[in-house]
């Protein structure tokens, strides 16, 4: 920019033509309407607006003119630099635009180039599906209780009822740790550790334990000597088998959708009495299979139901070794397989899937929440 | 236990219309584990009849063989003439005869057609072909007792049947039987039940052949009978036979068959000796040490002082309630036989077949409780049934040892079952429901004094009684009530912790792969572990699911490490796996065998306490294993294989996720490169180790190389993670940035070097970042060159130049006094 003179610049001025500054006004924008690119644009201001332009050189040329003539020529000249300003400026921006549209489209990129660059990680989903159905009980007012894996026979057995003769402390269905006579097994349920919250807390007490159990079984697609359960345990006054069927039921719920149907079976546990099977309503067949030869359903053999796993009253003898008093709390329980409810909610096909450890296998379940 | 439709039928009375199914239903909702209903000859239909073989001639044919000719009687007053190629029959024998129109077994038709050049009028059918046997060398011969000429044969021998196969739960041993199944199966129909022991008359008193029993804590009950004059070849009836094969036994002689089947119907496991073998009187008693006794199936077993045998002056002659032996075993030319019914011990027969792996039908069924009462009925069904098939006669003598106990009683508040069930049960209903079951109840006051049947050894409390009401009401009928639960604290912190942990581990890209827990110690010298490792206190398992894989795992590695080399044989060759769980450790000084408390009360604490110590220690431990690239080679460029630092970084983010910063220093631990290992501290305590796996334990292993692991005790880490994290003050004043590259020799670590840059720069250190490391010939051989960027910053004013390049100088001086760290080019 030109600063503000009031002074002669030894420049001679040319007398100034009102009719030449109309006609340098037309050149300069003419130029400006020329410029095809930014350098171009850069130049036409400098000749068109720089301290030697045409113009430049009239604006100076009014301080000879004649008083009375200097209004007249100062406005003419005023108007044309502004109108040539104004179209330096118009076009500057034009050509900018033009210039960063063209960038942006040379700088595009293929975005759908694959970029699988971090692994993906996941969770097992045996590991997400018990912190689910913990919080599934956590959100009934529920807690969360753990225990050792190498349990005494005494808290695994004794004080569930579970005599020393009983055939599921053999060693055809235990493992036990060191020696058969050391007092020491695998637990073969987390019940071990329902019977220690027990002892260490005054009811009402209501607890579930997921966690790693384990039998002699044979690993196939079925079976596995290492496999995960839950149990739940509610000691309080005044427990009954309705309260114990509403748990299930909205555990079932949760697990399986709000229109699964459940079915209270007898059967027998030494450490609950009266007890129960829970079955669930054939996920495949729905039922459709039963007494129809034609359209049998391997799933649950033709029956209707599938097994989920057992239940009932605590046994007053389990109250009595945990130290409860059986004449003033009542207290329900409930054991299910972590794998066999993965295998009904996701359609698991073999049981090796689950404990193989495949990153292809796991993977998926990433997206589980 | 299989049962019949039509042996039920013979004691509860149920709807002639009701099917298999139908009572398999009703059946399971009392209690009884149906697993399968067995339709049985469902493919057989059309005339089968009982015929009689009034002659037969013999005709050979061109093909070389020879048939019979026969005509056969078959009660319509109009004999046929059938041709048959069986030879195993004589003129009066009593057969089957399949007439036209009749489909045998496998879908076989029969039609009058000719052949052998007669019109054969209908089929002579052998047991196979009427599918109730595998008979199928001759024809089905029957007794002439067995039934009447033109008699549909498809029902009197048991073809067409549905047999309901009951998995017994262990509280139900009286449904080891039809007697039992058919009281349940009544119960469901509320139709009348007849019970097969009911008005049989045990028999006499006189003395039979002398009994003893020196073990009246194994043995209540033994009862005998002698049974003499018995036909050696008269066979079992063909019902009878069928019966036995339906409940799954295989029919092998008369005196044999009737045992099984007075067994199956009653419950009362029963044993017959060759009388002639037997010496002198009979003795109940614990085995002596050493003693031998070879059983019915062979073996030679060398008995426990613990095991009960019978026995007579030549030794033990069974093993009591599980199996009979060899020498006093009944055999083709038997006449006079000894039937002897006792009761044992559940518990002591429990103990003989796990000591001699012999689970046998007898066993199984004291096992879970025989009825004490059953013996002498049971015993003269089976005398009876020898009488009758096998033209025997009983001795009059029975010998019956031991005294029955009082029956049982229980005392029941009548309002249990309704404050167990969560519904009202009506007290009528509550005795009637008793009653079914066989309880006698009588109100006693505010109680119900009810006296439980023989058969209940299961029922001995309160809510023993509670469920027999419930479950013949129906569990359906039970209400379904949601309990609310006192307000629950959550999860707790180190729950909390734990979860975070795998969440923040996935979330870096890691994949969790729980693992069996057993290994071997061979894999502990494949990871170079030394002798005096705690990874070396082993705890066995007696009885391992695979013998090469005896212990319990003391480190988490073995597990994911072969983890890794499955994914690695699959295909999948790039991993970042891990694991948390527990590991064991034998713990020192261990007491074992752990003690045997009470349960009739709550242990005191020193005893529980006494079983934790016999406990191996536990501890959860974390541990990821990485192999391969963690980033593949892509169109951004090269792959990022994993390093030692990625282990490293793995442990610092797992704990640091939940506010536990972990310590690095350098280590040499094995399975660790002795140049790539770090240990990880926590509060200045070693709580893990990560790094580059030793090439050496890389080839054992058969890993990729460079394979890298970390493994980390994780309790202690989510012990001392934060609570509540406290809030930064922000600074909103200027950062100065300072960087100051140090010359130090290579030996010095890292840590070291910026642990010391912060100790001298004091409170305006806002952070020091490591952004290059540099060794080479400018700074010499043996050193390198460390470059931070301090950045420095006050809570409450812009720094000035003299204030950050003081500060500088003071970082740079505590370096040089701790490490010789000298600044470059300055």
């Amino acid at each position: 920019m030109t600063a503000p003179h009031r002074s002669y610049q030894p420049v001679e001025a040319s007398p100034l033509n009102l009719d030449e500054v109309a006609r340098m006004r037309e050149s300069a924008l003419q130029a400006v309407a020329a410029a095809t690119d930014l350098a171009q644009l850069r130049d036409v201001r400098l000749a068109h607006t720089g301290d030697r332009s045409p113009l430049a050189l009239a604006n100076r040329a009014i301080g000879a003119l004649p008083p009375q003539a200097r209004a007249e020529a100062g406005r003419r000249v005023g108007e044309a630099r502004a109108r040539v300003a104004a179209a330096v400026t118009e076009r500057q921006e034009r050509l900018e635009e033009e210039r960063d549209a063209r960038v942006l489209l040379e700088e595009a990129a293929d975005v759908t180039l694959p970029y699988d660059r971090a692994p993906q990680g996941a969770r097992h989903p045996l590991t997400t599906l018990q912190e689910h159905i913990a919080d599934v009980f956590v959100a009934m007012g529920w807690e969360v209780a753990e225990g050792p894996e190498a349990e005494a026979e005494w808290y695994n057995f004794d004080a569930l009822n579970i005599g020393p003769d009983h055939p599921a402390r053999s060693e055809s269905d235990t493992f036990f740790v060191h020696s058969v006579d050391s007092g020491v097994v695998l637990r073969t349920h987390t019940s071990p550790a329902q019977a220690r919250t027990l002892l260490t807390r005054r009811p009402p007490v209501y607890v579930v334990c997921p966690g790693r159990t384990f039998r002699t079984d044979e690993l196939d697609a079925t079976h596995t000597p290492v496999f995960s359960q839950v149990e739940g345990l509610a000691v309080d006054e005044g427990l009954s088998m309705a309260h114990l069927r509403g748990t299930l039921d909205r555990f079932a719920a949760s697990m399986f959708g709000a229109d699964i149907a459940t079915r209270f079976r007898p059967s027998y546990f030494p450490f609950t009495e009266p007890s129960a099977e829970l079955d669930l309503r054939c996920f495949v067949c729905h039922g459709a299979s039963v007494g129809n030869p034609d359209a049998p359903c391997r799933t649950c053999s033709s029956e209707g139901w599938v097994e989920w796993g057992g239940c009932g009253m605590v046994n007053p003898r389990v109250l009595v070794a945990c130290g409860v008093d059986p004449d003033r709390y009542t207290g329900f329980a409930f054991g299910m397989g972590i794998e066999r409810t993965l295998m009904f909610r996701h359609s698991v096909a073999d049981m090796r899937d689950l404990v193989e450890g495949d990153v292809r296998f796991v993977r998926p379940f990433a997206a589980q929440s | 236990m299989r049962v019949p439709l039509s042996w039920l039928r013979e004691h509860a009375d149920l709807p002639l219309d009701v099917d298999g199914r139908a009572v398999a239903a009703r059946l399971v909702a009392a209690g009884l584990e149906v697993e399968r209903v067995e339709a049985v000859g469902a493919e057989l239909s059309g005339p089968l009849v009982m015929g009689r073989v009034v002659d037969f001639t013999e005709e050979t044919h061109s093909n070389g063989k020879t048939v019979r000719w026969c005509t056969v009687d078959t009660g319509d007053g109009d004999p046929r003439g059938i041709v048959c190629g069986a030879h195993n029959f004589d003129v009066d024998d009593r057969v089957v005869v399949a007439l036209p129109g009749a489909v045998l077994a496998g879908g076989f038709p029969i039609t009058a057609r000719r052949t052998y050049g007669h019109v054969s009028a209908g089929m002579i059918c052998s047991a196979r072909e009427l599918g109730v046997g595998d008979d199928h060398a001759g024809i089905l011969v029957l007794r002439p007792d067995e039934a009447a000429l033109g008699a549909d044969a498809g029902e009197l021998l048991g073809a067409r049947d549905a047999v309901l196969d009951i998995a017994v739960t262990p509280d139900r041993g009286y449904c080891l039987s039809v007697r039992g199944v058919a009281r349940e199966a009544a119960t469901a129909y509320a139709v009348a039940y007849t019970d097969p022991l009911a008005g049989v008359d045990p028999g006499a008193a006189l003395p039979g052949r002398p009994a003893r029993i020196e073990s009246p804590e194994r043995c209540d009950r033994f009862t005998a009978r002698s049974v003499s004059g018995l036909d050696p070849g008269a066979r079992s009836p063909q019902w009878l036979q069928r019966r036995v094969q339906l409940a799954g036994m295989r029919p092998i002689s008369l005196p044999v068959d009737v045992t099984n089947y007075v067994m199956l119907l009653t419950g009362q496991p029963m044993h017959a000796f060759d009388a002639t073998k037997l010496r002198g009187g009979i003795v109940v008693r614990r085995a002596v040490a050493g003693e031998r006794l070879v059983t019915l199936d062979g073996a030679d077993r060398v008995l426990d002082p613990d095991d009960v045998v019978v026995a007579d002056s030549s030794g033990a002659v069974a093993l009591a309630g599980v199996m009979g032996g060899a020498a006093t075993e009944i055999g083709p030319d038997t006449t006079d036989l000894v039937l002897e019914a006792a009761h044992w011990d559940p518990s002591s027969i429990a103990r003989s077949v796990r000591r001699h792996k012999l689970p046998s039908e007898a066993s199984r069924r004291f096992e879970r409780g025989v009825d004490p009462e059953a013996a002498g009925a049971a015993l003269r069904l089976a005398a009876d049934l020898l009488v009758r098939y096998g033209g025997a006669a009983v001795e009059q003598g029975v010998t019956v040892t031991g005294a029955s106990a009082p029956p049982p009683v229980v005392e029941l508040p009548p309002e249990l079952p309704g404050q167990l069930g969560g519904r009202r049960y009506e007290p009528a209903t509550v005795q009637a429901r008793l009653r079914d079951v066989g309880c006698s109840p009588e109100p006693a006051g505010e109680l119900l004094r009810v006296t439980v049947p023989s058969w209940r050894p299961d029922l001995r409390q309160p809510a023993d009684l509670v469920e027999e009401v419930l479950r013949l009401e129906g569990y359906d009928t039970i209400p379904v009530t949601l309990p609310v639960a006192p307000a629950g604290r959550g999860l707790t912190t180190a729950q909390r912790r734990h979860r975070r942990v795998g969440q923040t581990l996935a979330g870096a890209g890691y994949v969790e792969t729980p693992c069996y827990p057993f290994i071997s110690a061979a894999v502990l010298d494949d990871l170079a572990v030394p002798a005096d490792d705690p990874r070396r206190r082993l705890v066995a398992v007696a009885n391992p699911p695979s013998d090469a894989e005896p212990y319990l795992r003391t480190t988490l590695l073995p597990g994911l490490l072969a983890a890794a080399r499955r994914n690695v044989g699959r295909g999948s060759a790039d991993l970042a796996l891990f694991e948390t769980g527990l590991v064991f450790r034998a713990r020192p000084g261990a007491a074992l065998p752990a003690p045997r408390l009470p349960v009739d009360r709550r242990p005191s604490d020193p005893e529980l306490a006494a079983l934790d110590a016999a406990l191996p220690e536990q501890p959860r431990h974390l541990a990821v294993v990485l192999a391969g690239d963690l980033e593949p080679v892509g169109w951004w460029g090269d792959a990022r294989p994993v390093t030692w630092a990625d282990a490293i970084a793995a442990l610092r983010c797992a704990a640091g996720s939940v506010g536990a910063p972990l310590e690095v220093r350098t280590a040499t631990q094995p399975p660790w490169h002795p140049g790539r290992c770090a240990a990880v501290l926590l509060d200045g305590h070693v709580v893990g180790q990560a790094g580059e796996l030793h090439p050496r334990v890389v080839g054992a292993l058969d890993l990729p190389p460079r394979t890298c692991a970390a493994e980390l005790d994780l309790d202690r880490v989510l012990a001392a993670g934060i609570d509540i994290v406290a809030a930064p003050r922000i600074s909103t004043f200027p950062v100065a940035t300072q960087d100051v590259a140090l010359i130090v020799d290579a030996a010095v670590p890292a840590a070291a070097v910026e642990e010391a840059l912060r100790a001298g720069a004091g409170p305006l250190l806002e952070s020091v970042r490591l952004f290059d490391v540099y060794a080479g010939t400018q700074v010499g051989a043996g050193r390198r060159s460390l470059a931070y960027a301090l950045r420095f910053r006050a809570p409450d004013r812009t720094l000035t130049v003299e204030e950050t390049t003081a500060a500088r100088a003071a970082a740079v001086a505590e370096a040089w006094r701790r490490t010789g760290a000298v600044a470059r080019g300055g």
